[in-house]
């Protein structure tokens, strides 16, 4: 079962299309990322999917339940973490929590809010005003505001930007075990690294277009370029001809070039290098990281300005 | 409809306005009663508006409407636009409310916090000058009502606002003038005709007309005209409100 579909989604402001045309589907506990330059979309895919802006064209749902006809059902089955930090200032923790769990009509959820409270690391701040928090746990609280209605799926946007190390560990580990609990995960972040450790599935957007929708394997292998690098014992003055515009770095005994995994062989090339009497000391392949494909995809780096 | 949700969102309404009673109750008690004590000692005994009724005892039906709809029209609109302005509108737009459930939690908060400052300016009122209550009924209606409409107009201006200076300008150039001009101070009766007759046409007159024929059992128009036409006010800012919410406007896709 999808727990999310995305058909055909379009959407402009003015002249500006911001999706044009967007089609994909989450499966049921996934660990879906999805990735793209700021701008390219992200954020207006997922506001469309919790019914914060309504789309020109195109339909989507959630477990099955369309955002706009039944969207009492799919709201109650989706949890959001916003990218921006934002509050209600009158309220304690607690107090947040409590309202937004009332709104969804869920009533007496003690027990699950401690939980959330505890797991989240703020059970000592549970009766303190929202305004008092530092920023890092008013993000914490965000997170368990979109989790006190026991949603299926959670979405996540960009929810480590601009927090520390440790509450971006703390986060994850929390979110892993959400997922291992079945909960199906989707999370839009431009620190790729994150991309490549937690999901699954990952779907590239740029400039409002889906440009790659792969398991992060596939993705990955996508890409199929790696780097060389071989130290030679003593200084390299030349490469053979047949390599010059694949050297990325020539510095004294150290080359580094690039190669494509499916069609060029590193035995060959190490093999040429040592007919052009480079004597080799050690040889170390890289393979691309999804930051390197995304870069190649987008032509961008994570986080830039489209 | 889903009670506990509209519940929930109605109590957290409540709360907010009472964590800072200094400035949703107390503070517009005390700007009624330095009305009442201006006015009141400067024209008492100069006016007699209705026969048998000191200018004091007249002017507390109408300050005390005039801080109720003032009080529920502050409650929505501000209430909505700092939200819309904070980004917290988003904890309300993401949970599954239906419009309608959205327009009671709004609507029956503006009525509490009107109904609270309205009990507030009474009680202390009373220790300055006397005041007969001949109907109660009709008392609690055109309050009730009164804080209804305006709780309404303060859900419209605030989903309509983008910034606080327009809630300000909405306040200044259309509720402040159609309150003063409504006889809150004096009956329109004493007006010359054409001021008399255009204040007819000034919907927040019949708010207070009818208010003070609660507590007088006299007033300008026939109490029934008023409620008739409050009633249909209520009904007809119900279904705009709603109909905004429903769609969205200024809210969803902002």
């Amino acid at each position: 079962m999808n727990a999310i579909t995305i058909e055909n989604i379009k959407k402009s402001y003015g002249d500006v299309e911001a999706l044009k045309g967007i089609s994909l589907e989450i499966k049921k506990g996934e660990f879906f990322g999805l990735l793209g330059p700021n701008g390219a979309g992200k954020s207006t895919l997922i506001s469309a999917l919790a019914g914060l802006l309504k789309v020109d064209d195109g339909h989507l749902s959630v477990m099955g339940h369309d955002v706009v006809a039944h969207y009492r059902d799919a709201r109650k089955a989706l949890g959001v973490v916003p990218q921006e930090i934002v509050m209600d200032p009158f309220f304690s923790v607690r107090e947040t929590l409590e309202f937004q769990s009332g709104y969804f009509g869920v009533a007496n959820n003690g027990e699950w809010i401690d939980e959330l409270l505890e797991q989240l690391g703020l059970a000592d701040k549970a009766d303190k005003n929202m305004r008092q928090l530092s920023g890092g746990m008013k993000r914490r609280v965000l997170i368990a505001q979109a989790l006190v209605h026991k949603p299926e799926v959670l979405v996540l946007d960009e929810p480590t930007a601009g927090v520390d190390v440790e509450l971006r560990q703390s986060m994850w580990r929390f979110v892993r075990r959400l997922h291992r609990d079945g909960h199906t995960i989707v999370l839009t972040t431009h620190y790729l690294e994150e991309a490549e450790e937690l999901c699954d599935r990952i779907a590239i957007i740029d400039k409002g277009q889906l440009i790659a929708l792969e398991t992060k394997e596939d993705l990955l292998a996508r890409g199929l370029g790696s780097t060389l690098l071989v130290r030679a014992k003593s200084a390299v003055t030349s490469v053979p001809e047949a390599y010059t515009d694949k050297v990325v770095k020539q510095d004294n005994n150290e080359i580094e070039l690039t190669f494509n995994r499916d069609t060029d062989s590193v035995m060959d090339i190490l093999d040429d290098l040592r007919a052009n009497s480079i004597d080799i000391d050690y040889v170390s392949v890289l393979n691309d990281s999804l930051e390197d494909v995304f870069v190649r995809l987008t032509g961008q780096e994570a986080g830039e300005n489209s | 409809m889903n009670w506990l949700a509209t519940y929930t969102l109605l109590r957290k309404e409540v709360k907010r306005w009472r964590k800072v009673w200094l400035q949703t109750v107390l503070a517009p008690v005390i700007t009624a009663l330095l009305y009442l004590a201006v006015f009141g000692h400067v024209l008492e005994g100069r006016v007699e508006v209705f026969p048998g009724v000191s200018y004091g005892a007249f002017l507390i039906p109408g300050l005390l409407m005039m801080s109720v709809i003032q009080n529920a029209f502050a409650n929505t609109s501000s209430s909505l636009i700092q939200s819309k302005v904070m980004g917290s509108i988003l904890f309300i737009l993401l949970p599954p409310f239906s419009a309608l459930e959205m327009f009671f939690a709004y609507i029956g908060a503006a009525i509490l916090r009107g109904l609270a400052v309205g009990v507030g300016v009474y009680l202390v009122a009373r220790f300055y000058v006397g005041v007969p209550i001949e109907n109660y009924a009709i008392i609690f209606a055109f309050a009730f009502l009164g804080s209804y409409v305006m709780g309404a107009l303060g859900l419209i201006a605030g989903m309509w606002a983008e910034k606080f200076d327009q809630i300000a300008a909405f306040q200044s150039f259309l509720i402040m003038p159609l309150t003063f001009l409504s006889g809150v101070f004096y009956s329109i009766n004493s007006l010359p005709p054409f001021w008399s007759a255009l204040s007819q046409w000034n919907p927040f007159f019949y708010m207070i007309d009818g208010f003070r024929y609660g507590f007088f059992g006299q007033s300008d128009q026939p109490v029934m005209t008023s409620l008739v036409i409050m009633i249909v006010a209520a009904v007809a800012l119900t279904g705009v409100c709603v109909k905004l919410l429903a769609s969205g406007y200024k809210l969803r896709d902002a």
